[in-house]
């Protein structure tokens, strides 16, 4: 009886022992979003939280980029596009119609779906640059749209005064936070799975997965379609929690922000772009604490990313992994650098 | 208003050609999708401004010395941080990014955020068929013909030329047949910021000159290379023209023209682009498998 009712709690234990902690860099994550759970107990600074949830919010649209871009290898130049979609349509529900916040950023999310699949329509036909290069356009277009409706879509201004998913700075920081980490466990969980697997294929050579009976296009438009989902989750909760949606999240700035974070974390990894958001977004918010420095923060953003990349030109995060992991010869599993001999198959490793 | 439509058609298209042709060179040649492209030529149309209206160099001195001053940047930049991670694509993407962005930072804090005016290197106007065209436009179109004429001349005519040619036709034999490959990269690289760099002096005072100024030409020539074909010099020609009309089309004709100016361009690439993807007159580069 004792034992039926323990061994939930057995099992879970030794599966965090043995798929968690004994991989530094899960550890580091395990730590990393214990870490943000327990935040607010050791301070409930507003600035600090609002740092917290901005760079949440940035890590979903940076991660869900590096789905797209760095799985499948279509490189997108306009991944605000669906950031903006998102906190438009939810946006623009909430102030015409009055939703709640609760309906419009699901709402807006599924807007911004739509969005991923009607720009990867014509993304199908493009590769490489080419479609980098288009894809830069999409924004632009709706942002030139949105102008010429001002009375429709508050034109320069925005929409401004949405309401917020909570009243409390804590309960939003929980809702940002928490949503971030199932967001971007429910991510890589995509891209580990068969559906990633694929997305791989796809990106290596696009006419042998074509040649070995996989739908090449299906899988581009899913793709496109799941980045925009995340993306505009994204948006939509950053609308709420800024409250205003305005171009801004429509600039060439904003899409060309998801390639820094992306390239600078490491592509195709999706805890590589999250790692960027965390180091680079407090990075150059502490430098804006000290006013004389206020001025030189986007300069001091990009010389860290220019030197970052002239040492680690594969990005941050696979640097670091190889560091403190190593691959065991036979089973190409991950190990601790310390460790002599493979921790599943026992072959000796190095 | 037709005429209108004429004159600021053909100064645009040709500030937009010098722009793209550049960049398209860089990308036929070296494969470096280079975004700070038009930031160089933001660098450019600052200089002349600072020479002249504040050094106050004569006018042919600091022109020159804009355009020299630019290329080297250009090619310092190139060798100290391109070069280094030229085998990683991504790499190369985003230190042009951050290029950009610290040129744009440093601009900004030189000179602040105020738009910029600098006065017309030549006064006056005149009437051409019943529209009024400053000297400055005619002079605009004057030198974009010369230099477009010389870079032709220099691709098509000169040995330099016809490295890059070979360079851009396929890197591999080019190597092997004896060229230094990163040299004539570097050289393609100095061709194209001058020729950015040549943009940027003329337009200097036909527009306001401010550090955010190389976001809306670069969206544009990257429209323009896209509709003309990657890596296609021609291609670059005819659709820096296309786009240009269609904007000025645009503006003149439809109302809130100037807000849908971006939108009806980009549109227009990417309809041609559904229907050829490789763009207008695009090169079929060999498969990178």
């Amino acid at each position: 009886m004792i034992n039926a009712l323990t061994y939930p709690i057995r099992r879970a234990y030794t599966q965090l022992r043995t798929e968690v902690l004994s991989l530094p860099s899960r550890t580091i994550v395990l730590v990393f979003a214990l870490a943000l759970l327990l935040l607010p107990l050791y301070s409930t600074d507003p600035y600090l939280m609002r740092i917290v949830i901005m760079a949440s919010i940035f890590a979903i649209y940076a991660a869900s980029w590096d789905l797209l871009a760095g799985f499948t290898g279509q490189v997108n130049f306009g991944h605000a596009l669906f950031f903006g979609l998102g906190a438009y349509g939810s946006s623009l529900l909430n102030h015409h119609f009055g939703l709640s916040p609760w309906i419009t950023i699901p709402i807006g999310a599924v807007v911004a779906t739509l969005g991923g699949v009607l720009v990867g329509i014509p993304c199908l036909r493009l590769r490489g640059s080419y479609l980098s290069l288009a894809t830069l356009a999409f924004p632009l277009i709706l942002t030139g749209i949105l102008f010429a409706f001002p009375d429709f879509s508050g034109g320069e201004l925005g929409i401004s005064g949405l309401r917020r998913l909570f009243v409390k700075p804590v309960h939003n920081y929980y809702a940002a936070v928490i949503l971030m980490l199932v967001l971007c466990f429910a991510m890589w969980k995509i891209s580990t799975s068969n559906t990633g697997l694929i997305f791989h294929a796809i990106r290596e050579d696009e006419v042998a997965a074509r040649a070995s009976g996989i739908n090449t296009k299906r899988y581009k438009l899913l793709a496109f379609a799941l980045s925009a989902f995340f993306a505009g989750i994204a948006g939509a909760f950053f609308a709420h929690f800024i409250r205003i949606a305005g171009p801004s999240t429509l600039e060439v700035a904003l899409s060309f922000q998801a390639v820094i974070w992306g390239i600078f974390g490491g592509v195709a990894t999706i805890y590589g772009p999250i790692v960027a958001v965390f180091i680079l977004y407090p990075l150059t918010e502490a430098v804006a604490v000290f006013p004389e420095l206020r001025e030189f923060r986007l300069l001091i953003l990009a010389v860290v990313v220019l030197l970052v990349l002239l040492f680690m030109p594969q990005g941050l995060t696979p640097w670091l992994r190889d560091k403190i992991e190593s691959i065991c010869q036979r089973c190409k599993n991950r190990n601790v650098f310390w460790r002599r001999e493979c921790r599943i198959c026992s072959t000796a490793m190095h | 208003m037709f005429q209108d439509i004429l004159i600021t058609g053909l100064v645009n298209g040709g500030v937009y050609a010098l722009l793209a042709i550049g960049f398209s060179l860089i990308f036929g040649v070296a494969r470096i999708v280079n975004i700070a492209h038009t930031a160089f030529y933001m660098l450019a149309a600052y200089l002349v401004y600072t020479f002249l209206n504040i050094a106050g160099l004569p006018l042919l001195l600091s022109v020159v010395l804009a355009v020299g001053l630019v290329t080297l940047l250009s090619m310092v930049c190139y060798k100290l941080v391109i070069e280094p991670v030229r085998e990683y694509e991504s790499a190369v993407l985003i230190a042009t990014i951050a290029l950009a962005l610290i040129f744009q930072e440093t601009l900004l804090l030189i000179f602040g955020g105020t738009f910029l005016s600098s006065p017309t290197l030549i006064p006056g106007a005149r009437d051409i068929a019943g529209v009024r065209v400053s000297y400055q436009q005619l002079l605009t179109i004057g030198v974009v013909a010369l230099v477009l004429l010389g870079t032709w001349y220099l691709l098509a005519r000169t040995r330099l030329g016809l490295a890059i040619r070979a360079t851009a036709n396929d890197l591999e034999v080019a190597n092997l047949m004896g060229m230094n490959v990163s040299r004539v990269a570097m050289y393609t690289v100095a061709i194209s910021v001058a020729l950015a760099a040549i943009a940027g002096v003329v337009v200097a005072p036909l527009f306001v000159v401010d550090p955010l100024m190389w976001l809306a030409p670069l969206v544009t020539i990257l429209a323009i290379v896209v509709l003309g074909g990657l890596g296609s010099l021609k291609g670059s020609l005819i659709g820096a023209f296309i786009i240009a009309y269609v904007e000025a089309i645009t503006v003149f004709t439809v109302p809130a023209g100037s807000f849908l100016k971006g939108a009806v361009a980009l549109s227009i690439m990417i309809v041609v682009l559904l229907i050829r993807p490789e763009g207008l007159f695009g090169v079929a580069f060999e498969e990178e498998r």
